[in-house]
């Protein structure tokens, strides 16, 4: 059974993913909507990984031979700088964010298959707030993309 | 008439449930005047809140000389209020008046003619569409000039240079009404009317000082509470305002937490059966999410966030529940604080649940703050498309492209409009290199000023600011433009509850002044902006032109203005919009059917996610739309992102009082109203004053992350743990800040940017954040800590008359 894997990675990548939002939050402090919005979005990073402790408990996390089944880099530890420093930092979110959702959906399926009704309540709890993450982002780099890139210095 | 700044809202004329208004017609002449001297009377509206009174100008010798409220008018019956009666004329009669336009040179702004400053304007802009394209250019309007000034400015920013950077002071104003009323209904339009408020059985004011805000208004619900069957009446405020003293309940919460309340008293309908099933499962979408979301929220936990008391909760959630015919308004209580929109939307919902609106007595009111901010909505010259258009729809904007005969591409619908705040904060990196400012004070009336000023004074930005007075923010300018004021050019606006007003030109403007639609106007005409025949794109001779092509661009949609003209609006009263061909008397009541704008090829908006202003896109809006439903939109409540802590332990907040209007420019200049309330103060309850060591009167600074204030304390009757700051002061009448424009030396050239030494403006404490959704600051959200500086030598001079009073030890 390789479900653990995949429970294994999810947790790992939502610790990644939290650590990132609060890096990009932190260093675009001068844009108080990204600022705040990302911090709300690294706190439901926490709580997914709250909900996921009991299921990990039960089948443990295998995380033998972790690295060769990673499949994201390791997340945003700094800010860029410069004109297209913010939708860049975004955009390494928004591949962050859409690697956890279609995980979200895997685990999912995989939850039906195995009539798991725990992970599958966990599952439909989280899978909406990355979908939520990832309109957010875009709309956000939709606002941000013409000015970048035609007129900022 | 009584001495209307002892006596605010006049002597009463109760009237009964179902009773038409009585007339009382208010009056005011120069001193010296009789009715006999006056030439003749000019028809108008007043403009110093969004009350929107009808008035005649009393002109005399080419000069206006009083004012006298319409007793036919439908919005005041005669009445004007202490800003309308002692503000209006005499607040722009006053000698610092631009008379011609200035330039800088040198580094000093001089006087010099249109055409020179007009020049340069122009060849800046050109220069910089033909370097960095449209996004260069910004502009950032008010809400208080007229419908036609806007729809002059909303074409040539969208279809002359097309950059999506144009917002307005609406933004701080109103703009969580506009996207309250878009989530819920589809589309922008005020669904009560002010006659609800002389049919209602019960009236809720939402973080709503009316009685300062609105004074003419409040006079309106006074005479129902002093008249038979009067309204029950609940008040959400942290102030002892008049509101809360005649309130059956006052719900004093602590700043930030208003959705917690809300979430609280939603809970109580479903808890106790008060809704309306069937108008639920009709005309509503969304209601099984709406009951998770509140659920928690009990009478209990509401009391325990917000701080009131759990039977005060139940108490008001009964009275909303069990009476027939209950009103709503909202105001800055809610629209500036955290959860501006989610707050907003949850009075939306009361009222679906309980199947009230578009009937007598059961309205809604989402206020505004400014007396044009509506116009500003409608026109385009704030963020939305003209008519209520929906910048997703591609129909819509090809329906722009149509009226204006344009390439669709050039106008700007690819992202969502950009609101005021990114605005400056793309001049602060310098993308935006020409912003135009007109009738507004952003010196004086955004958030974190110190930033603010560092912004308006950096080098890469072109400054053109179009006022009547040599403001704050003027001061910054490249090229200040002096303007006509109401009463010195004509054009026609709309207030809260869709009364439009014709306001005609009574008298000449001082000097070169020139109307903002003039100036619009020849900027066109001087860019050269043309259609796609090569035809000018502003070819409009005055304002009738702008009101007729305006007519055009609203038929059919919510706002429809086609059944108006000048000459309808000549005489008589105002007359509420939608006014067509069908319904030539206008529309007194939205949504009397229970049919809602919400269809996706009609509404103004897909929507948003509450929680973070993600847009909802049009293939998500579609799958899950019931077109003519309204949607019930809910959010959980999470507490403010600035809280009270160790090193700045207090809540402040930030509001109006009754005898000035936004940042004094006109009311600071009235003689009667600047005695009334002529320096700003802080408002401390009995407890915390004592913590601190501060008595009436005493010099405090007050201190947040973000700057300090220093004023004379009052003492009050707020709520423990909460200050208040007055929002209108600015620097031009202090001796440091502004000595050119406030002393009256009569050379508006001399120009004070000092930076140091400013201590008495509200929002050198506010923080620079904004609701998700309206992208309404919070102004009303902010930690900060109280010490004292000095004795003071008397008390301080906060007016006595109104919520400012001295505490009278009431605790509640
Ligand atoms: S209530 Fe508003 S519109 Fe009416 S007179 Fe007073 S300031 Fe003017």
């Amino acid at each position: 059974m390789r479900l653990p894997v995949y429970i294994g990675l999810l947790n790992e990548a939502e610790a990644t993913l939290a650590s990132s939002f609060r890096v990009v939050a932190d260093g675009h402090g001068d844009e108080p909507d990204v600022h705040y919005i990302l911090q709300t979005f690294a706190k439901k990073c926490d709580a997914h990984r709250e909900a996921l402790k009991p299921v990990i408990d039960r089948y443990g996390e295998d995380i033998e031979g972790e690295e060769e089944h990673r499949l994201t880099a390791n997340g945003v530890k700094e800010v860029r700088s410069g004109p297209l420093a913010l939708m860049l930092d975004l955009q390494d979110l928004y591949v962050l964010v859409n690697h956890i959702d279609v995980t979200w959906m895997m685990v999912g399926q995989a939850a039906k298959g195995d009539r798991d009704k725990e992970l599958q309540g966990v599952v439909e709890q989280c899978e909406g707030d990355s979908e939520l993450e990832i309109r957010w982002l875009q709309t956000r780099m939709k606002q941000a993309a013409p000015q970048a890139l035609l007129v900022a210095e | 008439m009584t001495d209307r700044i002892a006596d605010i809202w006049g002597e009463r004329t109760p009237h009964g449930s179902g009773q038409v208004w009585p007339e009382r017609v208010d009056q005011v002449l120069a001193e010296g005047l009789a009715d006999a001297d006056v030439d003749r009377w000019v028809q108008s509206a007043c403009v110093l809140c969004s009350n929107g009174c009808g008035c005649d100008i009393a002109v005399k010798d080419g000069k206006m000389v009083g004012i006298r409220g319409r007793g036919v008018d439908r919005v005041n019956r005669g009445r004007l209020g202490p800003k309308g009666l002692y503000g209006s004329w005499q607040g722009e009669e006053h000698r610092d008046r631009l008379t011609r336009p200035l330039i800088r040179v040198d580094g000093e702004l001089v006087e010099t003619d249109w055409d020179t400053a007009m020049g340069r304007i122009v060849e800046r802009s050109k220069e910089l569409l033909a370097s960095k394209g449209p996004l260069s250019h910004g502009f950032y309007t008010s809400g208080q000039l007229f419908l036609e000034e806007y729809y002059a400015l909303g074409i040539l920013g969208k279809a002359g240079i097309g950059t999506p950077h144009m917002d307005g002071n609406t933004r701080l104003c109103t703009a969580t009404a506009a996207a309250a009323l878009k989530e819920s209904f589809g589309a922008d339009g005020q669904p009560g009317s002010y006659t609800d408020v002389d049919e209602c059985s019960a009236v809720f004011l939402y973080g709503h000082n009316m009685a300062e805000t609105q004074t003419v208004l409040w006079a309106r619900v006074l005479d129902r509470l002093d008249g038979p069957n009067p309204p029950k009446l609940v008040c959400v405020d942290p102030r002892d305002t008049e509101v809360a003293r005649r309130a059956d309940v006052h719900l004093a919460v602590h700043p930030g937490t208003n959705l917690a309340l809300m979430n609280g008293l939603v809970r109580e309908l479903f808890a106790n059966g008060w809704i309306n099933e069937d108008y639920i499962s009709e005309h509503t979408a969304n209601v099984d999410q709406l009951r998770s979301v509140v659920e928690p929220w009990t009478p209990e936990k509401v009391a325990e966030t917000c701080g009131v008391q759990a039977a005060d909760v139940r108490r008001a959630a009964e009275i909303f529940g069990t009476e027939d015919r209950v009103l709503s308004t909202v105001l800055q209580g809610f629209y500036q604080s955290a959860h501006a929109t989610a707050s907003a939307c949850q009075v939306n919902n009361l009222h679906l649940l309980r199947g009230m609106l578009g009937r007598p007595g059961c309205g809604l009111l989402q206020m505004n703050g400014q007396p044009t901010a509506q116009n500003n909505r409608e026109c385009g010259a704030d963020g939305d498309l003209p008519g209520f258009r929906n910048w997703e729809n591609p129909r819509h904007v090809q329906e722009l492209a149509r009226l204006w005969n344009v390439d669709p591409g050039v106008i700007p619908h690819w992202a969502p409009p950009t609101h005021a705040l990114q605005i400056f904060r793309y001049v602060e990196q310098g993308s935006i290199a020409l912003l135009w400012i007109s009738a507004t004070n952003p010196a004086v009336s955004m958030p974190q000023l110190e930033r603010i000023r560092h912004i308006l004074d950096k080098d890469s930005l072109f400054l053109v600011v179009q006022d009547i007075y040599l403001t704050e923010t003027a001061q910054y300018a490249d090229v200040v433009l002096p303007c006509a004021a109401w009463g010195e050019k004509t054009g026609t606006f709309t207030n809260v509850d869709r009364t439009v007003h014709l306001s005609e030109k009574a008298v000449d403007p001082p000097g070169e002044a020139r109307s903002d639609l003039d100036v619009f106007l020849d900027y066109a005409r001087r860019m050269g902006f043309t259609d796609k025949d090569g035809q000018p794109l502003l070819d409009w001779s005055g304002p009738e032109d702008g009101f007729e092509a305006w007519k055009e661009c609203s038929r059919g949609r919510p706002c429809d203005y086609t059944g108006l003209s000048y000459d309808k609006l000549r005489g008589g009263s105002g007359i509420q919009w939608p006014c067509t061909e069908a319904q030539p008397g206008g529309t007194e009541r939205l949504y009397t059917d229970g049919e809602f704008p919400t269809a996706p090829e009609y509404c103004e908006s897909f929507g948003h996610d509450l929680l973070t202003g993600a847009t909802t896109g049009e293939t998500e809006y579609k799958a899950t739309v019931e077109p003519g439903k309204a949607w019930l939109k809910a959010l959980d409540y999470t507490p403010p992102h600035e809280e009270p802590d160790a090193d700045y332990p207090l809540r402040y907040t930030t509001g109006r009082t009754a005898y000035h209007f936004h940042t004094r420019t006109k009311t600071g200049r009235s003689r009667r109203l600047n005695a009334a309330a002529p320096e700003p103060w802080i408002e401390m309850s009995v407890e915390d004053a004592a913590r601190v060591g501060c008595q009436e009167g005493d010099i405090a600074r007050v201190t947040s992350r973000r700057g300090s204030l220093e004023v004379p304390v009052r003492i009050g009757d707020i709520r423990p743990g909460t200050v208040f700051a007055p929002f209108h002061y600015g620097y031009w009448d202090t001796s440091d800040g502004g000595a050119a424009a406030g002393s009256g030396t009569g050379d508006p050239a001399v120009v004070v940017k000092a930076d140091g030494g400013r201590h008495r403006a509200a929002n050198e404490l506010t923080i620079t954040e904004w609701d998700p959704v309206s992208k309404q600051p919070l102004f009303k959200n902010a930690a900060v800590r109280v010490e004292k500086l000095r004795s003071g030598d008397g008390p301080s001079k906060a007016p006595d008359t109104t919520a400012s009073r001295r505490a009278t030890g009431a605790r509640r």
